[in-house]
């Protein structure tokens, strides 16, 4: 009969309709703003309506989440702050739209290029988003954020991020992925403990040649 | 084959370079005799390289047979200066567009071809902008990685070095605010609005011009069709794009390898994963690389959920343009959300995943994503398409808007070079993940999905089809997955690319996505080409539309599913 289809359609929508309601009892009217029901909701569990009510309710960004680079340092005991980069530039020629540009010094006195950047700049007008910088970066030092909520007023000179505005502690790094820092944290100890053996193996080379001197 | 066409065919002889050389004047004497005799009835891709250094012009052609199996490739060569070739539309009506586009950006002259204008770049434009000695206004340097970025560093925006309005060119002697564009005179020439009678007259007829967009909903984007009406009728259809051209071959040829990955994701954007395959199979291909066992998996599963859910986005959107405003099409979405959370959380962005590697992924799938995909492929996602089927297919205004729209018979099909769900609408059983397997493919257990009418209502329900079978394919991908490395080689960012060509290609949502990609040995590819499936679709949009009404070119345009930024790149 004409229109069958119709109507079966029409059951659907309605199916729909209900199903939101159904799952508000469900949860006892407590289903916005109760992470235990978003959770849910965003998941393949999900009934009826499943919008998110932003920015009351914000999506959980998974751990991968990658948005604008930011720049790692580690808080030394004594205070001070120790840069991740040492300016080798790596994340600046793989970068494909070309968005970053590091501006390297040399040690006044010896002359030798510092390993750490003066400055480092991020124009995040022409950044894709694209992680290839965080994932070529051999020093663990750049790595991308999860806050994308970065709307200015002014396009002009807000946009262009330097160091000042891309450092962040490890501790916040450890704090957006977890998993992702551990990786990391583990990395730079194997590192730091192969850097010490050097240090060791070099001292005892050092103290085997003063010792036929003394003979 | 030489001696089968003596004095016509030699073997292209570079190294890692396949196909055949054709002399110019014997090509299209060649091609039916391919097309006609041998079989090669499909002409796949059709490109252009400028091989500067050689002060050549090379034209390159893959044919295929429906019925399967690999590409017959042939060339021709022509002096830089003057590169003129004849046309192939006579053989194959699928060249028009993809010759047009070989005119517009590399200035190659193809004899005989019945509108050889410009498609993607505007009627003023001066130039062919592929073209090796080419250079945009702001010109900073051929290849990438530029060196002023590093390591002295130079802070400033580009738009202060290029302030607005002094970022075109213009030919000498032009003034924007006075030009009249010629193009439109000749975009309306034979569509019939005005008929001159014997004595010189102009006498108006009943037929009248409608443009379609380039603002317009129905059109997915800024995409513009110029229709000659008959009443309702339409007449001539001709479709006008390129408002989002971006010159992306131009830019792939600027960027190293890797910096083109990402590059793809903004093709097709709503098949991303799909875009970052077709590369990376291309460049594979000639590095002499194959990935690990499960990387292939995880390749698969991301490739069939990404055709999942850019079905999903062409179901709703076409009923979206049958006036079933967005309800069916939200209903889809929710659906189409869970599935780009899978991506979001593996490769971390939704639409622009950018997680192929050559030889490999960026990254393994993080903890949990397995059951998650799990739990859509065998719990949520074929519940959902038996209810989409439900609401839509036996739907009578469905039927009545769709059924017997927009015929596209299969021989013109296959002549238009059309792909995919278009293709096989007509009744074509074209897939290339059966008529050339790529990756691990041959092992999975699905039917290509297959209908005869070839009119509005079939595209769709091969669409239904295609989301069945790929859930097949990423359930068996999840049963069989095996633990083990993601990436062969080391995960580098400078990669060795040895001289040489390859094609790699793709069935993605749309159709035949393919990467022609020629190399010198240098950290740049000398020719990143892509056969765009959407693109090559819209050859085939006047046929499918002339004898139909007006409100139905929305809904046959629907059908073919394009995306912009695949068409204009």
């Amino acid at each position: 009969m004409y229109g069958i289809g119709l109507v079966k359609g029409m059951g659907i929508t309605i199916k729909h309709f209900v199903a939101t309601y159904v799952d508000d009892l469900r949860w006892f009217g407590r289903r916005y703003y109760n992470p235990e029901a978003f959770a849910v909701r965003q998941s393949s569990e999900a009934q009826g309506i499943f919008t998110v009510q932003y920015p009351e309710e914000k999506l959980i960004t998974p751990e991968e989440f990658r948005y604008i680079p930011f720049l790692i340092y580690d808080e030394l005991e004594d205070g001070t702050h120790q840069d991740r980069c040492t300016s080798c530039g790596i994340c600046a020629k793989v970068c494909p739209p070309q968005c970053i540009w590091i501006v390297r010094s040399d040690d006044p006195e010896t002359g030798r290029p510092v390993p750490e950047p003066t400055d480092f700049f991020i124009d995040i007008d022409i950044c894709m988003n694209c992680g290839l910088c965080a994932e070529f970066c051999p020093f663990e030092a750049i790595r991308m954020d999860h806050d994308y909520e970065i709307s200015t007023y002014d396009r002009l000179s807000s946009n262009i991020y330097n160091k000042e505005k891309l450092d962040r502690p490890a501790s916040y790094y450890a704090s957006i992925r977890p998993r992702n820092s551990a990786v990391d944290d583990a990395i730079l100890a194997e590192k730091q403990a192969k850097k010490a053996a050097k240090e060791e193996a070099r001292k005892q080379r050092e103290a085997a040649k003063s010792q036929p001197s003394d003979e | 084959m030489e001696q089968q066409f003596p004095g016509v065919l030699s073997l292209d002889e570079r190294d890692n370079f396949a196909g055949y050389l054709v002399p110019p004047d014997k090509l299209v004497e060649f091609a039916t005799q391919l097309r006609d005799e041998l079989g090669y009835n499909y002409l796949s891709s059709v490109t252009g390289v400028d091989y500067l250094p050689d002060e050549q012009m090379e034209v390159v052609y893959h044919a295929y047979r429906t019925e399967g199996g690999s590409a017959f490739v042939f060339k021709t060569q022509v002096p830089r200066e003057d590169p003129t070739v004849p046309t192939l539309v006579g053989v194959w009506p699928g060249a028009d567009f993809q010759e047009r586009e070989a005119w517009d950006l590399l200035g190659i002259r193809f004899l005989g071809h019945p509108n050889l204008r410009r498609i993607l770049m505007w009627d003023g434009f001066e130039g062919h902008p592929l073209r090796k000695d080419w250079q945009e206004v702001y010109f900073e340097e051929d290849t990438k990685p530029f060196k002023n970025r590093w390591p002295e560093g130079d802070v400033y925006r580009i738009e202060d070095k290029v302030p607005f309005g002094k970022n075109v060119q213009y030919p000498p002697e032009f003034t924007p605010e006075g030009w009249i564009p010629e193009g439109d005179e000749e975009l309306y020439a034979g569509m019939g609005q005005i008929s001159t009678s014997e004595n010189g007259d102009s006498i108006k007829t009943d037929q009248i011009v409608v443009n379609l967009g380039p603002q317009h909903p129905s059109t997915h984007g800024v995409f513009r069709m110029v229709a000659t009406l008959d009443g309702e009728t339409v007449t001539d259809l001709k479709p006008v794009m390129g408002y989002l051209h971006r010159n992306h071959e131009q830019i792939g040829e600027r960027n190293t390898y890797i910096m083109n990955m990402p590059y793809t994701d903004r093709l097709d954007y709503l098949a991303s994963m799909s875009n970052n395959f077709a590369y990376a199979l291309a460049v594979e291909k000639l590095m002499g690389i194959k990935p690990p066992e499960r990387a292939e998996y995880i390749r698969v599963m991301m490739a069939e959920l990404t055709r999942i859910q850019s079905h999903l986005w062409a179901i709703g959107f076409l009923l979206n343009d049958l006036g079933a405003f967005q309800t069916p099409a939200l209903y889809a979405i929710i659906e189409r959300e869970l599935i780009l959370d899978v991506f979001e959380a593996v490769s971390g962005s939704r639409m622009m995943c950018n997680y192929f590697r050559f030889g490999g992924l960026a990254r393994d799938l993080p903890p949990g994503t397995l059951q998650t995909i799990r739990d859509l492929a065998f719990e949520r996602l074929p519940r959902r398409v038996d209810e989409l089927n439900a609401y839509l297919t036996d739907n009578e205004i469905v039927r009545t808007r769709t059924i017997g729209v927009g015929v596209l018979p299969a021989e013109k099909a296959v002549a238009f070079s059309a792909g995919g769900p278009v293709l096989r609408a007509s009744g074509v059983p074209y897939d290339v993940r059966r008529a050339e397997p790529y990756g691990i493919y041959e092992r999975f257990d699905f039917d290509v999905a297959v209908r005869y009418g070839g009119d509005v209502y079939d595209r769709y329900l091969v669409r239904v089809d295609e989301i069945r079978e790929s859930i097949k394919i990423v359930q068996q991908a999840v049963d069989d997955i095996p633990e083990g490395e993601i990436q062969t080689g080391k995960h580098a960012y400078q990669v060795r690319v040895p001289a040489g060509e390859a094609y790699g290609r793709v069935e993605n949502p749309k159709g035949e996505l393919g990467f022609y990609v020629v190399s010198n040995g240098k950290p740049n590819p000398w020719r990143y080409h892509i056969r765009a499936p959407s693109f090559i679709n819209l050859t085939a949009l006047a046929e499918m539309c002339k004898g139909y009404k007006i409100a139905d070119v929305v809904a046959i345009l629907g059908s073919i599913d394009i995306v912009l930024g695949e068409v204009d790149r």
